[in-house]
């Protein structure tokens, strides 16, 4: 009796930590799909990087393009807001 | 130098990528993580303001029309005004869940902003294919915060609501100033762009 309330428990937590791995790994991915996504974007619409190719247009033309602020984007999330939500994930898991 | 009105849209694009995808975070790992750091808690509300705040100068500095000046307006007082009541939650100064229904009250007001603004038709441009989309699409969302104040732990109203933003971001960074949507371009759309 006492075995398999044991045995309940242990799978309840080996799911409950598959759970969390999970939800870690999708906010570490978050950041990089979205840069990704920019990257697949930069390279399909390569006029649209202005800065590789540039031909007199002003600071507004050559910086503030689609493919480059996706990019930009996703790396701030990934670099600046990911690290502290996947430490605190963590924290929880430890606590729990 | 004044940006252009496709630049300025991509900007905000670039602010509601980067909220979507906090919004997303929130979602996947529950506001209770989430909020474990105070800064964190004040994120969402904070750039929804600031967006709102944002669309003051847009609202001065591009005013093709009255209506346009009207509906750029009307969106900066209803984003502040979500990001207010929304930061006034997080800070207990307000305590109801209810409150959240002024952001859904923010959305169906953007979604009309829209849709009476753009007065040509679906086809007629990309620009004005996408205002038809961007309205049907925050009306459509002003489901979702309602949804999170009946249901507050279902992911599927907190998910459904992060995704909105992030299908709002997609959609302004397709925006041109001039372009066909799926060949379609008016004639008249062509004849006014030129100089």
């Amino acid at each position: 009796m006492a075995s398999t309330e044991y045995a309940g428990e242990l799978e309840h937590s080996r799911q409950r930590t598959a759970r969390r791995s999970g939800r870690a790994l999708a906010i570490g991915a978050l950041g990089p799909l979205a840069a990704l996504g920019g990257l697949v974007w930069s390279v399909a619409q390569p006029y649209r990087v202005t800065l590789l190719h540039p031909r007199g247009e002003g600071l507004w033309d050559l910086v503030v393009q689609p493919p480059l602020l996706v990019i930009a984007v996703g790396l701030l999330f990934a670099l600046a807001i990911a690290p502290g939500i996947l430490e605190d994930l963590e924290a929880t898991q430890d606590e729990g | 130098m004044q940006p252009r009105a496709e630049i300025v849209h991509w900007l905000f694009a670039g602010g509601f990528l980067l909220l979507g995808l906090c919004l997303l975070a929130e979602a996947i790992v529950g506001t209770e993580v989430w909020r474990r750091r105070r800064w964190r808690a004040y994120l969402w509300p904070s750039l929804a303001f600031a967006i709102g705040l944002f669309l003051v100068p847009v609202m001065v500095f591009f005013t093709t029309s009255t209506l346009h000046m009207l509906a750029h307006g009307a969106w900066a007082q209803v984003a502040m005004l979500a990001g207010a009541t929304q930061l006034a939650l997080v800070r207990g100064k307000l305590r109801s869940r209810w409150w959240t229904l002024v952001v859904s009250l923010a959305l169906l007001v953007s979604g009309a902003a829209f849709l009476i603004h753009e007065q040509n038709p679906w086809l007629f441009s990309r620009a004005a294919f996408l205002h038809h989309a961007l309205g049907w699409t925050a009306i459509g969302a002003s489901v979702f915060p309602l949804g999170q104040i009946l249901r507050p732990r279902s992911p599927v109203w907190s998910g459904g609501f992060a995704l909105t933003f992030v299908v709002i971001a997609v959609l302004l960074f397709a925006d041109r100033d001039l372009a066909p949507i799926f060949g379609h371009l008016s004639e008249i759309a062509r004849a006014s762009a030129q100089p």
